[in-house]
């Protein structure tokens, strides 16, 4: 098998059919650049689950005159609640936060950059809160239903709530990219078959001459697998630069201020990096697979 | 060297067999003519000789190929060992004379060495050294016709199949173009040349093989075209 003699023709062959090679390229790189995102919220996700992994919290808000009257939690209806809190099922550990530690809170860390709306809060704006760390995220119902209802007691916020619907909505971005990705791929895979088809017919006097003084299908047939290949190959690489340039052209400004909450992972150069053999892989091998098919289906052995 | 043994062909589209109990056998180095009208098998013949059909039923052998049970991956070694040449000569336009014919050889995997060994010498037999870097637009019928022979017989094949070679010739060129087969014929290749040219089958008294309507009507050595018409 002579490895020039194949590569001038794929590089022929190419070159011939220019424009459908320049369409099979583009709709590689989109389904591709589509997998590898979709690659990538699933990482981010992965990596937030981490960050949520130890913040399994439940927050119950005290009422206004209890966070007026009760800093320390000495009396007894606040002393109650507490210790109720420590001893029911799952709590890990119990906080108390005061108005003033709650400002403290909101000046520090969430207004942190406002000095503006930093100023406006003062003690009367938040409640007293206990935060209650929990062992077992499934506990929250059970706190709700004892403590809801508590005098005392104004709200109950379950981070486990917000979480959730952080990763529903992570799922969300990651099932509408790989959605999207499948119908460009299908598109692709018609684009790759026509392709291989139009290839063959453009050449079918070379062929049919090859054919006839007994070439081997290496000869007749892998030009045409291999166009496909590189061609899927050179949108692999397309879509990769695609989502480096989006990441850091984008992506990182677009989510800076999330980022800096803490809220989601962040996605980092090294991600895409990991995501990159996937993409070469997937794109290469389902063009290798849609030529050798179209081949076997339509092209004269 | 071919053996066709009681073979028949039918194909989906016709009642009527494209061939009908045929039985050939041709010897290593002999020089045979297949004729007919249009319609009797003559390509049909051909093709089941490449493996390009397959027989409905009988058996077809070429050199030591038994070509009807042959699997797929082992008939590009059959036509390695089998030239064919075309009536429009089915040459490669954007080709040289001498890319032409190399390139029969390089498909096959041969190496550049042996190519630029063998290509020279191939032209030289067919005379048409001096023309080697010529494209076919520049070559006139009967020269065209020498480059897809010299392309058949560059890899020495045992057999020589010709459909119609001369068919688009004038009689001086068909006369010229038959010289060469002989001479290559000469050489040990056994060929079998399907034809519609009364002249040249009248001239060369070789073997003549009539088919019509798919049957073998006449095998006769030394044999004219029309027999008592």
């Amino acid at each position: 098998m002579r490895a020039s003699f194949i590569f001038s023709e794929v590089f022929t062959g190419l070159r011939r059919n220019i424009s459908m090679t320049v369409a099979m390229i583009l709709t590689t790189a989109i389904s591709l650049g589509l997998f590898g995102g979709g690659l990538l919220v699933v990482q981010m996700a992965d990596k937030t689950q981490q960050i949520f992994l130890d913040r399994v919290e439940v927050q119950l808000f005290l009422t206004e005159d209890i966070s007026a009257a009760d800093p320390d939690c000495a009396q007894d209806l606040c002393r109650g609640i507490r210790n109720d809190l420590e001893s029911a099922d799952g709590v890990v550990a119990v906080q108390y936060l005061n108005q003033d530690d709650a400002v403290a809170d909101a000046t520090d860390r969430v207004f942190k950059d406002n000095p503006e709306l930093a100023s406006l809060v003062s003690a009367e704006s938040f409640p007293a809160s206990f935060k209650v760390k929990m062992s077992d995220p499934d506990q929250f119902a059970l706190i709700n239903a004892e403590f809801s209802a508590r005098p005392g007691i104004d709200s109950i916020l379950n981070q486990r709530e917000l979480v959730d619907r952080l990763f529903s909505v992570l799922g969300g971005i990651r099932n509408a990219a790989f959605a999207i990705a499948i119908v460009q791929a299908i598109a692709a895979i018609f684009l790759i078959a026509n392709m291989v088809q139009v290839a063959a017919l453009t050449r079918r006097t070379e062929v049919g001459i090859m054919r006839l003084v007994g070439a081997t299908r290496w000869y007749t047939q892998l030009p045409f697998l291999l166009e496909a290949v590189v061609a899927s190959l050179i949108g692999a690489g397309l879509a990769i630069v695609g989502l480096f340039t989006a990441k850091n052209l984008f992506i990182d400004d677009v989510l800076g201020d999330i980022y800096d909450a803490n809220i989601v992972a962040r996605i980092s150069n090294s991600d895409v990096l990991l995501v990159t053999p996937f993409v070469v892989i997937v794109g290469a091998g389902m063009a290798a697979v849609t030529a050798y098919i179209a081949l076997r289906l339509y092209v004269r052995d | 060297m071919i053996s066709v043994k009681d073979v028949s062909k039918f194909y989906k589209a016709s009642t009527r067999p494209a061939l009908d109990k045929v039985s050939v056998e041709i010897d290593k180095g002999e020089f045979v003519f297949l004729i007919g009208p249009s319609g009797s098998g003559k390509s049909t013949f051909m093709q089941l000789l490449l493996k390009e059909e397959t027989p409905t039923s009988g058996d077809i052998y070429v050199a030591d190929f038994h070509v009807n049970k042959l699997s797929g991956r082992k008939v590009p070694k059959l036509r390695q060992s089998v030239g064919y040449v075309f009536q429009d000569f089915r040459l490669l336009p954007s080709k040289t004379v001498s890319q032409n014919v190399a390139f029969a050889l390089e498909v096959i995997g041969k190496s550049r060495s042996m190519i630029e060994r063998t290509v020279p010498e191939v032209l030289d037999l067919v005379g048409l050294s001096g023309k080697a870097d010529r494209l076919p637009n520049e070559l006139s019928g009967g020269e065209q016709q020498r480059v897809a022979i010299a392309r058949a017989f560059v890899n020495r094949p045992l057999v020589l199949l010709a459909d119609e070679p001369t068919g688009n010739l004038d009689p001086d060129t068909s006369a010229d173009i038959m010289l060469l087969l002989e001479r290559i014929n000469r050489t040990g290749t056994t060929v079998l040349m399907a034809t519609h040219d009364h002249h040249i089958v009248d001239s060369m008294r070789r073997r003549v093989v009539e088919l019509d309507l798919g049957r073998v009507v006449r095998d006769e050595a030394r044999g004219v075209y029309a027999v008592g018409r």
